[in-house]
């Protein structure tokens, strides 16, 4: 490629291309009007388009459906928890805001189906990136995004969002763990989809549009 | 300060208590402080989409000394320490401080040596912005929790102390700081918030308003 350069010259000054220094052509102008009532032209226009300006406090701001918002930890349609514990949401996170300590589901004292449940579960949202991994990762669908983000507080103790927090609100059919399975036996729950009990709550349709948070889609 | 110390506090106080803060939240002038990507979010927020003109705040100060808050936005290496604190001691009082994103407000996925764990390791902080970098509307509710909570700021230290007497004997009024602003602007949410408080439920507050659902579908939306 030949060099482009322009030769240079003493004084910093360039060569330029013939005809540079002739008188500047004066530049064609739309209308007649002085340029200060053009400019004026422009702002009283301007009051008769369509305001782009998003009212949010007071219309709240709904997001693409698929936005990384807050996390929700799921129940299985009786009520049990989804989450079995088993710390992979944990593994994935890069900025390694997810803790978990794992606890064994007996007979008596069951918050999941399978062995083990999620006894302490917390996210430290300020560590959290939003970027999804975790919800990647869990084996169960367990872990979820809503799209909620307002989540500015003034201490960083209240960012730290517990179990409690996280954890999807009962839904009409559900009970409070712990409990029995109620749906059945391990390979009933895992399964693609698990068979529901008969309680006509769970068997009604949800609400229009409505995912419920603990069924599966 | 100055003649709010010397008269007693009463009546006339609280009112000009609510008055002064009023003021105060109601042009709130942020410093120019953009580190990061963050920064590019912060700049929306000053532009015609979400305009942060309605909330008296388009004037980001150039100079530390006009401005009244100082968003930190983005990750502060430990070499920015030392200036971060200088702009801060050269912004006059009253001052707030913003940790807008998990990197000025935990270090957030940088954990290392190189950046500051946390911008409250260097200036006081009075609202933490998660966020990885915070969507406008994260920047206008943070910045609208930091409003409400100037709003309810003691002024003098015979306020600050009935405060805290308030505050030890449980009559103090609750501020909510964490609600979010969506659900602060109107009344019938408001309260029903305040009520999930009061049992324990803001966790659950957002889905239960949407009945159950984690997340609104489109067609599902109004």
């Amino acid at each position: 490629m030949p060099d482009q350069t322009p030769a240079r010259r003493g004084d910093g000054q360039v060569a330029r291309p013939a005809g540079a220094d002739r008188a500047p052509v004066k530049p064609q102008r739309p209308s007649l009007l002085p340029a200060p009532l053009q400019g004026f032209g422009i702002t009283f226009s301007t009051m008769f388009k369509k305001v782009t300006t998003e009212e949010y406090p007071e219309v709240a701001k709904v997001t693409k459906p698929r936005y990384h918002g807050r996390h929700v930890l799921n129940r299985h349609p009786d009520g049990l928890e989804k989450c079995v514990g088993c710390e992979l949401c944990a593994w994935a996170c890069p900025a390694d805001a997810i803790y978990v300590e794992g606890g064994d589901n007996t007979d008596e004292q069951r918050f999941s189906p399978g062995e083990r449940y999620g006894r302490v579960y917390q996210i430290n949202y300020l560590r959290c990136i939003f970027c999804g991994l975790c919800i990647e990762a869990c084996p169960t669908r367990s872990l979820t995004m809503s799209n909620d983000f307002e989540l500015a507080d003034d201490n960083r103790q209240d960012l730290i969002f517990t179990k409690e927090q996280l954890m999807a609100p009962l839904l009409p059919g559900m009970e409070q763990p712990p409990h029995p399975m109620r749906l059945g036996d391990d390979a009933d729950y895992y399964a693609p989809r698990p068979a529901r009990p008969a309680a006509p709550a769970l068997d009604a349709p949800p609400a229009a549009g409505a995912t419920p948070v603990g069924g599966r889609a | 300060m100055g003649l709010e110390e010397k008269i007693p506090s009463g009546i006339l106080l609280t009112s000009v208590e609510k008055v002064v803060n009023w003021t105060r939240k109601s042009s709130l002038w942020p410093a120019t402080f953009g580190l990061a990507c963050c920064a590019i979010e912060m700049m929306a927020s000053g532009a015609g989409r979400y305009d942060l003109a309605r909330f008296g705040m388009e004037v980001f100060r150039p100079s530390p000394r006009q401005a009244d808050l100082m968003i930190v936005a983005g990750r502060v290496s430990q070499k920015m320490a030392p200036v971060v604190r200088q702009i801060y001691d050269q912004m006059p009082e009253p001052r707030w401080v913003l940790a807008m994103g998990v990197c000025a407000s935990s270090g957030g996925m940088f954990n290392n040596y190189a950046i500051v764990q946390g911008v409250d390791h260097i200036v006081p902080v009075d609202m933490y912005l998660p966020g990885c970098p915070p969507r406008p509307e994260m920047l206008m509710d943070a910045i609208l929790k930091l409003h409400h909570k100037i709003q309810h700021e003691p002024l003098g230290p015979k306020r600050a102390a009935a405060l805290a007497a308030a505050r030890a004997d449980g009559t103090a009024k609750e501020l909510h700081v964490a609600m979010p602003s969506s659900v602060r602007a109107h009344k019938e949410s408001r309260e029903a918030y305040e009520r999930a408080a009061a049992a324990g439920r803001t966790g659950q507050f957002a889905i239960e308003q949407r009945d159950g659902a984690a997340v609104r579908l489109p067609e599902a939306r109004p």
